[in-house]
């Protein structure tokens, strides 16, 4: 095990240097002058080309890139022009606001998808089955921004049930379980959006990871040996219905720091997505390349973490 | 006796069908995909026709009606410039269907050929291309499309060619996941007999990638694209909802929705909101209802 995820590490550096180099080329691409969009423009020449020397950007791309990377790798990511603080430093307080938020979501959908994909399987073709698949399609096909936009319309604006955005009231100095029961209220919006989004791929996937298991013969002999329905299912069928789900849901695990950009800017949610579209907006280059690098090394790391608990459910995977 | 033998000469006739006619056969029974198949129909017409009927011009100012409610002569009210909606939806229809159609086409054309060369070849070709995929796919598609859309906003480029820009990038964006799927294919294929065939023929491989191996993944290309049509048309609708695709004079369902930062308009105008909104939902739904009865239809051994 412990050889495995060596080597899946090892595995991830080429790719990761490849991310980086994509990285570093798409903002070579943009036009105009960096230094210009860093600095205010009363700033004298002089200045500029000392910022200029300073930045590297005299030298030759392939140079500059070996700064950058290096840099990086020493943790130092540059500084956001917007915030006038460290890349690293902006990322690490917005970041964990979008944890929380994909993290309340990752549960929910999970306590809700397993027993609706089993209960679909079990009763395939059943109203509950066709019901659920209808709304399975619904939730991949609705545009979260407009499915956001009008649950704001109707619960925030027209009902004020909810709040409309944000994440605590403004000002708030509520601390412990107040600020718990704060944070969940305003939570509860976003966190529908996103759930009903990712809710359809885990649903259907268990559900037909299920109508797979229960075809086996095994079930059959559980069956005929007199076995009550329900621990057929929940007992013996379930377990290994699960082993591939399990996959699925560690491919979300990424998902739980970038999967809601665009939930958390209609709701204005403190987490990545909005410091993300802001960076765009502003040109705020090194903020931006230190959240694409660190969403990829997420992404790579959920990826393995899957893998990781694949392994170890399923002891017929025994890696090669 | 006669009874059989006209049992055989039905049999025999059933059999002449082609595999596509019977595919058409079966998608004509799932009723849900012959609903999203009518309702994208009627988006497509109605959105190719809909501005050559309508009695108002997609630029059209009428100063004295603006933010008008729906009613019979506007059906869906008028804008902040006296524009009217439907017009505009109808418009804007056409921008979201063709960048999702077009994307796809980019993405289908590159994903079949890099994943028909990895599976073909094999080898330390094969092994690069699929590092370069790994690369793409673990990309958190989304932030890359940001970054990459913001950079080409940065070259100014005219509104109207925004959407081609668009277009690209999705399509280039978004072909790794059908390469690996076509790789898979041609690796299982390109081991069977009318390969060895067409080896044994001389075939250049050329001719044997798209005339013998490509052909046989169709099915499954056709599924997948069917199914990346909805989704392209959803990126396009969010990117044209940041500001980041096609941007305003030129209508897309996306950028249409855009004008709830106005907090007014949000609250008190939702006839200029919720119809793009409502299109693109039902769009995307009736090709995704449309792409599953297709995989049931086309891969028989799918259906359970």
């Amino acid at each position: 095990m412990r050889q495995y995820i060596t080597r899946r590490l090892l595995e991830m550096i080429p790719v990761l240097l490849g991310i980086s180099i994509m990285i570093f080329a798409i903002f070579q691409l943009a036009p105009g002058d960096p230094i210009s969009a860093m600095v205010d423009p009363k700033t004298s020449a002089a200045t500029k080309a000392k910022l200029r020397e300073q930045l590297h950007l005299n030298e030759p791309i392939i140079v500059q890139y070996k700064y950058w990377i290096m840099d990086m790798l020493k943790g130092n990511w540059g500084e956001s022009f917007y915030y006038k603080q460290p890349v690293t430093k902006v990322i690490h307080s917005f970041l964990w606001n979008s944890f929380y938020l994909s993290l309340a979501s990752f549960i929910l959908g999970a306590l809700l998808s397993i027993p609706i994909g089993v209960l679909s399987a079990t009763k395939q073709y059943s109203k509950f089955d066709y019901i659920f698949t209808v709304i399975a399609l619904i939730g991949i096909s609705m545009p979260s921004f407009f499915f956001g936009l009008l649950l704001i319309k109707w619960f925030a604006v027209d009902l004020k049930i909810f709040p409309v955005s944000g994440m605590t009231n403004p000002g708030s100095i509520a601390s412990g379980f107040a600020l718990f029961k704060e944070v969940m209220y305003h939570m509860a919006l976003p966190l529908i959006v996103l759930t009903f989004g990712s809710l359809a791929g885990l649903m259907r996937y268990t559900r037909s990871s299920m109508l797979e298991v229960i075809r086996q013969d095994y079930i059959r002999t559980a069956r005929a040996k007199g076995l009550r329905e329900k621990v057929v299912i929940y007992k013996h069928a379930l377990r290994n219905a699960l082993i591939p789900v399990v996959t699925i849901f560690g491919m979300s695990l990424p998902g739980l720091f970038s999967g809601a950009i665009i939930t958390e800017q209609i709701f204005n949610w403190p987490g990545i997505g909005p410091i993300e579209l802001q960076a765009v907006n502003t040109r705020d280059y090194y903020l931006l390349m230190g959240i694409n690098m660190m969403l990829a090394f997420l992404t790579l790391l959920g990826n393995l973490i899957a893998d990781v608990t694949y392994a170890v459910v399923d002891p017929r995977i025994r890696l090669k | 006796m006669q009874a059989v033998q006209t049992k055989n000469i039905k049999l025999k006739q059933e059999k002449i069908l082609g595999p596509w006619q019977l595919a058409w056969i079966r998608l004509k029974r799932n009723k849900l995909a012959m609903a999203g198949l009518y309702i994208l129909i009627f988006m497509i017409l109605v959105s190719v026709f809909g501005p050559i009927i309508s009695p108002y011009k997609m630029e059209t100012l009428d100063l004295s009606n603006i933010s008008s409610p729906p009613s019979l002569a506007h059906l869906l009210g008028t804008d902040e410039v006296g524009r009217d909606v439907l017009t505009r939806v109808m418009y804007a229809g056409r921008i979201s269907l063709s960048v999702g159609v077009v994307a796809v086409i980019i993405s289908v054309v590159i994903g079949s050929i890099v994943g028909a060369i990895a599976g073909y070849y094999g080898g330390i070709v094969d092994a690069v291309i699929m590092r370069i995929v790994d690369i793409f796919m673990c990309f958190p598609f989304l932030p890359l499309l940001i970054m990459i859309a913001a950079v080409m906003s940065d070259y100014k480029v005219h509104p109207d060619y925004r959407i081609y820009v668009v277009m690209f990038i999705i399509g280039i964006l978004s072909w790794p996941g059908l390469s690996r799927l076509i790789r898979g294919q041609i690796l299982a294929l390109r081991e069977q007999e009318f390969i060895q065939a067409a080896e044994a023929l001389g075939l250049k491989d050329k001719r044997k990638i798209f005339k013998h191996l490509l052909p046989n993944t169709f099915s499954s290309i056709i599924v997948s694209a069917t199914l990346e049509v909805a989704g392209a048309i959803l990126t396009e609708s969010s990117l044209s909802y940041l500001g980041l695709g096609v941007t305003p004079p030129t209508p897309s369902w996306g950028n249409m929705v855009n004008v709830v930062t106005d907090a007014y308009v949000f609250q008190f105008q939702p006839w200029r909101w919720v119809p793009p909104g409502l299109c693109i939902f039902i769009t995307v739904m009736a090709i995704n209802l449309l792409g599953d009865g297709l995989r049931d239809a086309l891969d028989p051994k799918l259906k359970r």
